[in-house]
């Protein structure tokens, strides 16, 4: 047992500097998932952050080693689960490119269509997550109203509403459902009726910018040597689309704009996922219409198999460029494969811009890195 | 016509007549303890549901409504649960001030009851210093609050509570300038006097400009010391987890819960009876039919009308408004609502020398 | 800048260095110690390869292959591949992290998966494993752990306590 002094020792654990060293996680409500950081405040502020990973670590990549091309698909949905389309995408493109599998027009398409609803969907869950995290409850219940709709979309297209595995090397699954386009369709009316609701209520907001603008500022210079991609890049003027860079699938016939903003705060990352949104319903409404008809699925070998050799393929999901790099010995499993997690590079970036500031702004950082736990631990 | 008046001269007529003075005091206290103690129950059930229900709307879904017709037995059976939990304390704790701090709490909403005229004399307590008494007693709540954060012997409910504790003390102040603003135009602490001078309207609806920069400051002062989102950093869940409390579950978690929600009754009661006049039935000019329709109407219905409009306002801002950062919402009280409170105060003070006021 | 322009220049600072040019990118094989002065070359003037976009090491249980993907902000269409061999038994290479921070977190993930061990890393800890891992269940039922040697995306790792053998 304790007695009276050692408790009042105990509680204020203070460093040698007066410091007071907190785990924020692994269940903590701010760090959506089991995200552990070692925090040391001086009274409310930060002194240094580190993380602590591992605790959803499920080693895809040794696992991956013992699949065959067909079947390290379905586990890679489970790695950053919000956008697990583009996930099943890149190992696709990357199959295919390993084996110059021709693609289907349709399944192009198609695949680009799922994949920019997946970022709306994550975007539209990280802006009620985010308000969350500023406290604002409302805006995740308006967020949720739209993204609920592409999760009905998807959940008849693939039959699943978080891991689809729609994916295959070669195209799709499954056709299409028939009423797909008049229910993206409906979406995307309806999306663009309500997305200024949630708009109105937050970015507008007096409180909401006092609270993220000048908040965790990222240096242009810092988001490239940190590694940072996606709209935190964006945020600070780096220009980092791969959707630009190395067009996938239909993305070099449609045309958009690569949203870049210069401040580097948490308000600029919060403008880059709106305005994404908006272009990714600039991307649908061109493509939705113009669906080819066809085979959704390419010819392929039962047993794929790579050539003996290194394939790297990129693609832009909602957090940024994930790369998938296999090393080949021939054979029917991939002899080593390597996930570049976006939120990996995001999350080592959090030390350096959350330093000095205090633990509110910590929550606003760290909710518009957009952090997804099993992306960063893989 | 049967009013609350009526029944307490009644009651008090017939014990002042049945035992000797001394009795008839002790068992009016009896009563007067058991009627307060019905109303704290009454009170967190009906709040819990009403915030439910209002967070509901606005944001588009339905809120409880499985536990009886709309749900309002929900907070019975969430009740009950709470009651049924094991009340954990901390090894680590320190057990008495950790056990007495949800006890401190509640004590101070409780006798912050005293002076509130819930309808025409019907009151507990008409102290000639009303407003002072009610002033210096809810300051009283962050000695609860920090004794919990602190006994809890955890770095998030110590956090919670230092900030709980510099946000109460820095926005005592402008609500306390902001009931000063009434003092002064009235001449008057007791609360029954306040509530006379409102007759011939309200104050808010007089017209006298200092009082509505007033009301409007009181509005956000009290927000933040019953420690409310968008001021809800003692207990700021995304950041630390839930705050001064934390640690706590069961009963002594409800009490805290309940704590907040009469202090949310209580400040509102407050300002229904600065600004808006208290039991007084609305009254317009000359118009005496209307007037007349008004006088109908109970005075405690007009009361608690006007105080679930302001707890409306309050939930309102809730379910609006993302939280403050801790020293945007001390720079917010230091820079800006204290110099326009104390200036608020000075015109208002030539107004009363003057004799400008109606 | 074209390709053989790059290899001209590469071939100018570090005469050691061979070329690659089978896969999509082209790749600068060099040995380990040369990493370091090579990486400070790509990324100045004129190549800026400022963008360190993967860093990893693969197992050919002969060797250890540390590689390094590089791309330049100003121009993503140049893509190089760094690769050096290490030894599997004692691992080391000089860290990349002054250059590119992301190195930094990279670095310490093949640390602790490969065991490869990096010179002057700021902060080379163990990055998502316990610092301890359990290697083995003895009589007692307990765990048995220990701090090295324990390298999970090695070839040769066998895990006695999780994996299920098929």
């Amino acid at each position: 047992m304790y007695n009276q002094t050692e408790i009042i020792k105990d509680t204020t654990n203070l460093g040698p500097d007066g410091e007071l060293v907190v785990n924020m996680g692994p269940q903590h409500p701010a760090t959506h998932g089991v995200l552990h950081l070692v925090v040391t405040l001086n009274g409310e502020t930060i002194k240094k952050i580190e993380p602590h990973l591992g605790y959803i670590h499920r080693s895809i990549e040794k696992m991956c080693e013992s699949l065959t091309y067909r079947q390290f698909i379905y586990v890679t949905s489970r790695m950053d689960y919000l956008s697990s389309h583009i996930n099943n995408t890149a190992c696709a493109l990357l199959v295919e490119k390993g084996m110059q599998i021709e693609v289907p027009e349709r399944a192009k398409v198609v695949r680009t269509i799922l994949n920019e609803l997946t970022r709306i969907a994550s975007h539209e869950l990280w802006i009620g997550a985010m308000a969350m995290d500023l406290g604002a409850f409302t805006p995740f219940f308006y967020a949720f109203r739209e993204r609920e709709m592409i999760t009905d979309i998807m959940e008849d297209t693939c039959g699943a509403r978080l891991t689809m595995n729609y994916i295959v090397p070669g195209g799709l699954m499954y056709d299409i459902h028939p009423d797909f386009q008049t229910k993206v369709k409906a979406f995307v009316k309806q999306f663009k009726e309500k997305v200024t609701e949630y708009e109105d209520l937050v970015t507008g907001n007096v409180i909401f910018q006092s609270r993220t603008q000048g908040v965790g500022t990222l240096s242009y210079e810092d988001a490239i040597s940190y590694g940072c991609t996606g709209p935190v890049a964006r945020a600070s003027g780096v220009s980092c689309d791969m959707r630009k860079i190395a067009p996938y699938d239909a993305y070099d016939r449609v045309e958009f704009d690569e949203v870049i903003e210069t401040a580097g705060d948490s308000f600029a990352r919060y403008i880059v996922r709106v305005k994404e949104m908006n272009q990714s319903i600039r991307i649908i409404e061109q493509l939705i219409d113009n669906i080819p008809e066809g085979d959704f699925v390419g010819k392929t070998k039962n047993v794929l198999k790579l050539a003996k050799g290194e394939f790297y393929q990129r693609v832009e999901t909602a957090r940024g460029e994930l790369g998938v790099y296999i090393v080949s010995e021939g054979a029917t499993t991939p002899y080593r494969i390597k996930f570049r997690s976006p939120g990996f590079s995001n999350l080592s970036v959090l030390d350096h811009i959350a330093k000095g500031s205090k633990i509110g702004d910590l929550m606003a950082t760290m909710g518009t890195l957009d952090l997804v736990i099993p992306d960063i631990d893989r | 016509m049967l009013s609350l008046e009526s029944i307490t001269k009644t009651i008090q007529d017939w014990l002042f007549a049945k035992f000797t003075p001394q009795i008839a005091l002790t068992i009016e206290c009896v009563i007067v303890i058991l009627l307060c103690i019905t109303l704290f129950a009454v009170l967190g059930l009906v709040l819990v549901l009403l915030e439910r229900k209002v967070a509901a709307r606005i944001q588009i879904r339905l809120g409880p409504n499985r536990v009886g017709p709309g749900g309002i037995f929900q907070t019975a059976a969430d009740t009950l649960k709470l009651i049924m939990k094991e009340g954990l304390t901390p090894d680590a704790a320190d057990k008495f001030l950790f056990n007495l701090a949800p006890f401190v709490v509640m004590m101070v909403a409780m006798l912050l009851l005293a002076p509130i005229a819930f309808a025409k004399n019907f009151q507990i307590w008409d102290i000639n210093i009303g407003v002072l008494y009610v002033s210096s007693i809810s300051s009283l709540s962050v000695i609860g609050i920090l004794m919990a954060g602190w006994a809890s012997n955890n770095k998030y409910s110590l956090l919670g509570a230092m900030r709980s504790g510099a946000q109460i003390v820095s926005y005592e102040l402008s609500a306390g300038f902001a009931v000063l603003t009434i003092v002064v135009l009235t001449g008057s602490l007791q609360i029954s006097e306040i509530v006379a001078s409102q007759e011939n309207g309200w104050w808010l609806f007089k017209g006298h400009i200092p009082v509505i920069i007033a009301f409007v400051l009181y509005i956000i002062a009290v927000t933040a010391e019953t420690n409310r989102a968008p001021f809800d950093l003692a207990e700021a869940e995304s950041e630390l987890t839930a705050g001064f409390h934390t640690e706590y579950s069961g009963m002594k978690f409800a009490l805290f819960f309940l704590a907040e929600y009469i202090n949310i009754f209580i400040v509102c009661a407050i300002g229904a009876t600065l600004f808006l006049g208290g039991w007084m039935p609305l009254h317009i000019g000359h118009w005496k039919d209307f007037n007349h329709i008004m006088d109908y109407i109970p005075s405690s219905v007009w009361f608690m009308g006007k105080t679930f409009f302001l707890i409306f306002l309050i939930m309102w801002f809730r379910w609006t408004f993302p939280r403050l950062r801790v020293d945007q919402l001390l720079n917010l009280e230091w820079k800006y609502l204290l110099p326009i409170s104390l200036f608020n105060l000075l015109l208002v003070t030539v107004i009363a020398i003057m004799g400008w006021h109606f | 800048m074209d390709i053989e322009s790059i290899k001209s220049y590469i071939t100018a600072h570090a005469p050691e260095a061979t070329f690659d040019e089978t896969g999509e990118w082209l790749n600068i094989i060099v040995e380990s110690n040369h990493v370091k002065p090579l990486a400070a070359v790509l990324h100045g003037q004129p190549m800026q390869l400022d963008f360190l976009f993967c860093l990893t090491c693969v197992d050919y249980k002969t060797h250890l292959t540390m590689v390094y993907h590089l791309t330049s902000s100003k121009d993503r269409s140049i893509n190089i591949v760094i690769k050096a061999n290490v030894n599997s038994a004692d691992p080391i290479i000089e860290t990349v992290s002054d250059i590119w921070r992301t190195a930094e977190f990279l670095e310490r993930e093949v640390f602790e998966m490969f065991g490869v061990e990096f010179l002057h890393h700021p902060d080379l800890r163990k990055l998502i494993l316990e610092e301890e891992t359990a290697i083995a269940v003895d009589e007692q039922k307990e765990l048995v752990t220990e701090k090295k040697g324990y390298w999970p995306l090695r070839k040769d790792f066998e895990d006695p306590i999780n994996m299920i053998k098929l």
